[in-house]
């Protein structure tokens, strides 16, 4: 198996210096074609830093990004084509509230991959059918609930074709009843072999789609292992801390 | 007490017929029956009052003879009304031009990018002048000021309008519109600052480059939150063209100003204004129309 | 009896007055001004043949007891009133309100200047002066609201251009039809282009000739449609390369017709008029005009077409 991302040493801060709050320290992390890799631990730990810092909507301190063995994270790169390869979906959709369902979908192919208007639509409407929302494409992001919209939020993501996808904390924000359908997207994405980096609470749903659960505290990995593993017997005392307070909570 | 239903406690109310009011409709419709008329009786009682200690005044006939003077309105009518099409026309040059270039210095003062910081200075000084210079000034400084530098000369011809290049009805107009775009630029800015970062960092990981992000994003959603705002600097603007009489342009007011002077009358004034109020009241409907509906569709994002 | 006495002694200060001339009448009326009177400008005329006192006719109907109250525009143009200061009587207009301010018995001290715009004078919203000049044109509807004295001028309207600008070639009205034309607000010049004129390019109209004129040295406007005196003093004394083209006449009596302007019904105007008509028959309005407005004169009359 091809290493599809490689994150070496990654370093990343906030603030002014005597203000300077370490969030990435020292981060390494190998995800390969076709894996699933998923980031638990409290908030705060670092998880959406560093899913943004993949994406490159933050600029990393020190370390190296690789994707497919190319530095992505060299200083003054210009980073729009790289994004056009990973796709992104956040805990608050960030859908565009001005255009309707089909727009939102086919204004990134349209204008970046500069794909025909028709094809487009055509491909986005194909899409939307696929995750049960083909009569919801001209409706408004406003008129949809939470869960419709996070799915919309992941079909616009696919829609440009990405090797790689990011999804931070999607379910996060969503009513339980709504989870579920999320989560079936997720799956369906696993099962066509995408590759993906998830930051999540949902500890059951972790457990049963990802390869590898890496847990996260104060910008560290503390611990990286194949989910069986981790859950059922974590090596390190913080990771064992965590999930009995995850379990204790109700939520595996 | 075994008379009470299985459902515990549950106490049959009296059975409504569907479609019939229920009591809370029909006490409504007496509150607003009752509202309505204490209204009416209130506004006619107020209107009658002032009425009649206003027409019963013992200036009265003096002041309607010089304000309202209905002879000297149907005589004067005619001879105002059509300059309006001045104020309106010039209103329709400067209002497009003044989007553009207040959209322009805020998309400048708004630049992060270092390599652009002269721009950003540049909208940074001329917002504070322009906002903070008298529009009167603003429109003597550049409708007689710029023609006196003596650079130009001769006609000019541009897309179907033509004229001198001294005239006031060149300059007129650009001075409104560099003074007002001081304005409205502030506006849009407020707009733009308002969409939340999340919606450029969706667009941008769409792999939408920063240009593109502004231009299918960011502007269209500022825009639209600022409507409100922008549609009254536009009803002031409508207003203020008529300072461009100061640089000689005869429009509405002048008119009927001129028309005072010769007449004694202020009557002409009163018909201006009216003319006026034909044309503003309508447009703050409309504006207070559209306010709502966005306030409704954006739950509340609304600035206004 | 007393009574009887003090009417006696008022009938005879009534005739004394009645008679009096420039002599020392009016004995019982306090005079603020100093005793000495020197008569102006030479001509010793009696009461009868002038018509009338202005001096016994003004007393006690200016707004000050003793004082008279003059009102000019702010500021105040050559060659109407030279350097703003219409107190020193340089000026066709400053040096006539000074004139009929002596003749109805106001001297030095007692002549008081304030200034108001033209506008609220002409509209008699304005009243905190005796009389005002500032060339105001004698017209039925601005009688309505405030009352004129006889007139003391009589203005055409004129051209006012650049000698080798557009206007050199207006040898008639019906050629100005064609240049832009510029008139200060308010005036019977602006009504005139307006009404009259109605030129086939758009007028303009300019908060004051101060205005007109910047904008005809900016070329912005062909011509400044004035009247002639201030048309002709632009062109000798202000602007350089400038030249009345020509007078024309408004109104029937051959042009208009300068008037005091007095709030309406104001008794003093009867006054007023004795005064001119004295200075009239003197020879003093005259002599005034011609010393300053003489120069201001000449230009070419221009035909209808």
């Amino acid at each position: 198996m091809t290493v599809k991302l490689s994150i070496r040493d990654v370093e990343k801060s906030f603030g002014r210096k005597h203000d300077r709050k370490v969030v990435l320290d020292h981060v390494s992390l190998d995800v390969e074609e076709h894996q699933v890799v998923c980031l638990i631990g409290a908030s705060g730990s670092g998880k959406s830093t560093l899913l943004r810092c993949i994406n490159l909507l933050e600029p990393i301190d020190d370390g190296q990004i690789l994707l497919d063995g190319v530095d992505i994270s060299e200083p003054g790169l210009d980073t729009d084509p790289v994004r056009r390869r990973i796709g992104m979906v956040f805990q608050s959709y960030n859908l565009f509230p001005h255009m309707s369902v089909l727009r939102n979908i086919t204004l990134g192919p349209t204008k970046v991959l500069r794909r025909d208007r028709d094809e487009a639509e055509a491909a986005a409407r194909e899409l939307l059918g696929r995750f049960a929302l083909a009569d919801k494409a001209d409706a408004y992001p406003d008129q949809l609930s939470g869960g419709q919209q996070q799915r919309v939020a992941i079909v616009r993501a696919l829609a440009m074709k990405p090797e790689l996808m990011l999804l931070d904390e999607v379910t996060a924000a969503l009513d339980p009843v709504l989870v579920g359908e999320v989560l079936n997207v997720i799956r369906d994405m696993r099962s066509e072999g995408m590759t993906m980096v998830l930051a999540t609470h949902e500890m059951g749903f972790a457990r049963e789609i990802s390869d590898r659960v890496c847990f996260l505290k104060d910008g560290v990995i503390l611990e990286s292992a194949p989910p069986d593993q981790l859950f059922t017997d974590p090596q390190r005392p913080e990771t064992r801390e965590f999930l009995e307070r995850v379990i204790a909570s109700g939520r595996l | 007490m075994t008379e009470l239903d299985e459902g515990a406690g549950n106490v049959s109310a009296p059975s409504r017929v569907p479609g019939a009011p229920t009591r809370r409709e029909l006490w409504l419709r007496r509150q607003r029956r009752r509202s309505t008329t204490i209204a009416l009786v209130s506004t006619v009682l107020t209107f009658t009052v002032v009425f009649l200690v206003v027409t019963n005044s013992s200036g009265w006939p003096k002041v309607k003879d010089m304000f309202f003077n209905a002879e000297r309105f149907k005589e004067d009518f005619p001879k105002i009304v059509g300059y309006l099409w001045v104020d309106v026309k010039l209103f329709l040059q400067c209002a497009p031009l003044i989007v553009i270039w207040g959209m322009v210095i805020a998309l400048c003062r708004n630049t992060r990018n270092p390599v652009l910081f002269p721009l950003r200075m540049f909208a940074a000084v001329y917002t504070d002048f322009f906002r903070g210079v008298p529009v009167i000034l603003t429109i003597y400084l550049i409708g007689f000021g710029i023609p006196k530098l003596g650079l130009l000369e001769g006609e000019f011809h541009f897309l179907g309008f033509g004229g001198s290049w001294v005239s006031p009805y060149l300059w007129g107009p650009v001075a409104l519109v560099l003074a007002y775009s001081a304005y409205v630029a502030e506006v849009f800015r407020a707009g733009i600052e308002s969409v939340h970062e999340s919606q450029r960092a969706g667009a941008r990981s769409l792999g939408l480059s920063q240009t593109q992000t502004l231009r299918y994003v960011v502007i269209p959603q500022a825009t639209r939150r600022v409507i409100p705002p922008l549609m009254n600097d536009f009803l002031s603007l409508q207003k203020d063209v008529a300072l461009l009489s100061l640089i000689g342009i005869i429009e509405v007011f002048r008119r009927a100003n001129s028309i005072k002077d010769s007449t004694a009358n202020f009557t002409p004034i009163v018909v201006a204004a009216v003319i006026f109020l034909a044309l503003t009241i309508p447009e703050t409907r409309l504006v207070d129309w559209y306010t709502a509906r966005q306030r409704k569709r954006t739950g509340g994002s609304v600035i206004a | 009896m007393k009574r009887q006495i003090l009417a006696l002694v008022a009938a005879g200060s009534v005739l004394f007055a009645a008679c009096g001339d420039d002599s020392e009448s009016g004995s019982s009326t306090p005079e603020t001004t100093a005793g000495s009177e020197t008569t102006a400008g030479g001509a010793e005329t009696t009461a009868a043949s002038t018509g009338g006192d202005a001096k016994a006719c003004a007393e006690g109907k200016t707004l000050e007891a003793g004082g008279l109250t003059i009102g000019t525009g702010d500021p105040a143009f050559p060659p109407y009133v030279i350097d703003d200061a219409p107190e020193s009587g340089q000026g066709f207009e400053a040096a006539l309100a000074l004139a009929v301010a002596k003749e109805m018995g106001f001297e030095g001290d007692a002549v008081k200047w304030v200034r108001t715009s033209f506008d609220t004078a002409v509209a008699g919203s304005d009243t905190n002066f005796d009389f005002n000049l500032q060339q105001f044109t004698i017209n039925e509807e601005r009688a309505k609201v405030v009352s004129f004295s006889d007139p003391y001028y009589t203005a055409n309207q004129a051209v006012l251009g650049y000698t080798d600008g557009p206007g050199k070639d207006v040898k008639s009205l019906a050629d100005l039809k064609t240049l832009k034309l510029g008139a200060a607000a308010g005036t019977t010049s602006l009504q005139y282009v307006l009404d009259v004129i109605q030129p086939d390019v758009e007028p303009f109209a300019f908060n004051s000739n101060a205005d007109a004129k910047t904008a005809l040295d900016n070329g912005q406007i062909d011509a400044i449609i004035t009247d002639l005196p201030t048309g002709l003093f632009i062109s000798a004394v202000e602007i350089e390369g400038t030249t009345v083209f020509g007078q024309f006449a408004l109104g029937e009596e051959g042009g208009d017709q300068w008037g005091l302007l007095f709030t309406l019904d104001n008794p003093l105007v009867e006054c007023a008029n004795i005064a001119l008509a004295n200075l009239t028959a003197s020879g003093e309005l005259e002599s005034i005009t011609t010393q300053w407005m003489g120069d201001y004169v000449e230009a070419p009359l221009l035909p209808e077409s």
